[in-house]
């Protein structure tokens, strides 16, 4: 099971490593990151793999958001299967 | 991988459009909570419903987090009570409101639909003693809604019940008249009303139905409008392409949640209910989706060509992105409900006589509109006949929620406060219909319903 994370916001020195640094704690394993820096608005959707991780999909969700609130940006974490719903026929 | 455009777009629509799902509604049948005895009969329901929807709330909070999308309400509809309580003759009928009430708030659900009569060719003894006891039950609940269908393309209207349901809306609105009058604001008066909308206040579980259903209700005017706004100048052809491809994303979400809720809950999947229901709150407003397409304020003329467009558009873009699509299905226009329309009302371009136009190419119906508190019972009855005979003619839903702003006049204001919102009173024509109202009796039929 993927899941898709996104974060938006000012960008700041550790963002990409706060962040990654979560899922490796609890085993979310990342497999894929895009990031892009427009004027200093931070952009980055990261694909993590959720099957191995040590703790509920709330909890996780709970942690990135209070990482996110850390440096100032938002971060939305959701199933990967809201995108192929809504994007792919 | 996705898109990355598609997901940065799907982030944007949930964090600056209020993109959500409206509802997610399990419908439940109390048709084996049947009891001669009131007291017996309250238990029923009350157990049933506590037992079938214990996990609901919660359910919808999970999904919710697992997908990143707001669900805001989660609901409840019931069978019509007027069934439930034929058995129970000479009994006070109010007893079951408050059952159903207590049930809402042991569940957690915000509001629970159906205390509900079908009369639309005629009366049971249950269907007369439920309408007689609305104004009561709405006053002594808080999460109660209620409906009556007084008229159907197949059956014609009932215009007793239309004469009854003017005077229902006055007594309801009086007897609440401290809380902004409502009660009124909970009670739809139906022409051809769907038994498995997800949407309040006129949602009830219908007797075709299966024991227990999950139905969807999504949402999204915000997006609309903000799909539109990046292409101001393509032709109205454009217009309605953008508007089905959205609707066609929002209503993916509704069926991966309903699909997904249906899974947890172990209930089966009914319907997605593709509607633009639009909310108080800046940016989630129909009006301003019609405006977006060009028109000065809501209410113009062209008004009602731009509804037209965009319901239209709506349904063809939802239709392919659920396997069921139910309810209401279409643009809801409640003006106390969306900052556009309020603010459209204020200025005066927007009007009654507008609104009844327009619902003739909406979803529903005249909805949440704030009329003066001397509007005559048989006016009420009018506008409740005049609506009628749009749904009846043209094979279509109508319904009338008016709240009579007791001791208000025209340009004074309500305030709900929360999704039902607030808004002006609007002026009513008060010229008569007393006599008409007064025949009594049925409009038969019209041939339309003739098909077999």
């Amino acid at each position: 099971m993927k899941a898709v994370i996104t974060v938006i916001g000012k960008d700041t020195v550790g963002i990409l490593a706060g962040v990654a640094g979560v899922c490796a704690e609890h085993g979310a394993n990342v497999i894929e990151v895009t990031q892009s820096v427009m004027q200093d608005m931070f952009a980055m959707i990261m694909m993590v793999d959720i099957t191995s991780c040590t703790v509920p999909f709330k909890e996780l969700a709970e942690k990135l958001n209070h990482i996110g609130e850390k440096f100032g940006v938002k971060v939305h974490v959701t199933h990967e299967e809201l995108f192929n719903t809504m994007y792919r026929v | 991988m996705i898109n990355t455009n598609d997901i940065l777009e799907t982030i944007n629509m949930i964090e600056n459009e209020n993109f959500d799902v409206r509802t997610i509604t399990m419908g439940i049948s109390l048709l084996d909570c049947i009891d001669d005895n009131i007291d017996k009969a309250c238990d029923k329901v009350y157990d049933k419903i506590c037992r079938y929807a214990k996990d609901l709330v919660k359910t919808g909070e999970d999904i919710s987090i697992d997908y990143g999308i707001p669900i805001i309400h989660k609901r409840i509809s019931v069978t019509p009570i007027a069934m439930i309580a034929s058995a129970c003759q000479a009994q006070k009928t109010v007893k079951f409101a408050k059952t159903l009430d207590r049930a809402a708030k042991e569940v957690g659900v915000n509001f629970l639909g159906g205390y509900s009569a079908l009369c639309h060719k005629g009366f049971s003894a249950g269907d007369y003693a439920l309408i007689e006891s609305i104004p009561e039950a709405l006053s002594v609940t808080d999460r109660v809604c209620s409906s009556v269908n007084i008229g159907s393309t197949k059956a014609g209207i009932n215009m007793d019940a239309v004469a009854k349901m003017g005077r229902i809306i006055k007594q309801t609105a009086e007897l609440t008249a401290d809380r902004e009058c409502i009660g009124a604001a909970k009670l739809v008066v139906f022409c051809n009303a769907p038994e498995d909308n997800p949407f309040m206040a006129g949602a009830f579980h219908g007797t075709g139905e299966p024991d227990c259903v999950i139905n969807v209700g999504v949402s999204g005017p915000g997006v609309v409008r903000a799909a539109l706004a990046k292409a101001p100048d393509c032709d109205i052809t454009g217009v309605a392409d953008i508007v089905k491809k959205t609707a066609f994303k929002i209503t993916r979400v509704g069926q991966l949640v309903a699909q997904e809720a249906s899974k947890r809950l172990c209930v089966p999947f009914g319907i997605v209910d593709l509607s633009l229901a639009p909310t108080p709150a800046i940016g989630d407003s129909v009006a301003h989706i019609l405006e977006e397409m060009g028109l000065e304020t809501c209410g113009a003329h062209g008004t009602t060509a731009c509804l037209a467009l965009l319901n239209d558009a709506v349904k063809k873009g939802g239709v392919m992105a659920s396997s069921h699509v139910g309810g209401l299905s279409g643009a809801f226009i409640p003006v106390t409900e969306d900052a556009g329309m309020i603010a459209a009302a204020e200025k005066g371009c927007l009007t009654l006589t507008k609104l009844e136009a327009m619902t003739s190419v909406c979803s529903v119906g005249l909805d949440m509109i704030n009329i003066p508190g001397d509007t005559t019972p048989e006016v009420i009855s009018g506008i409740i006949a005049d609506e009628a005979a749009i749904g009846m003619i043209n094979s279509k839903t109508t319904a009338v929620r008016l709240i009579p702003a007791i001791g208000k006049k025209a340009g004074d204001t309500l305030n709900f406060g929360g999704l039902l919102g607030g808004g002006p009173v609007m002026e009513v024509n008060t010229a008569s219909p007393a006599k008409f109202i007064a025949r009594g009796g049925r409009i038969p039929a019209p041939i339309q319903s003739l098909k077999n």
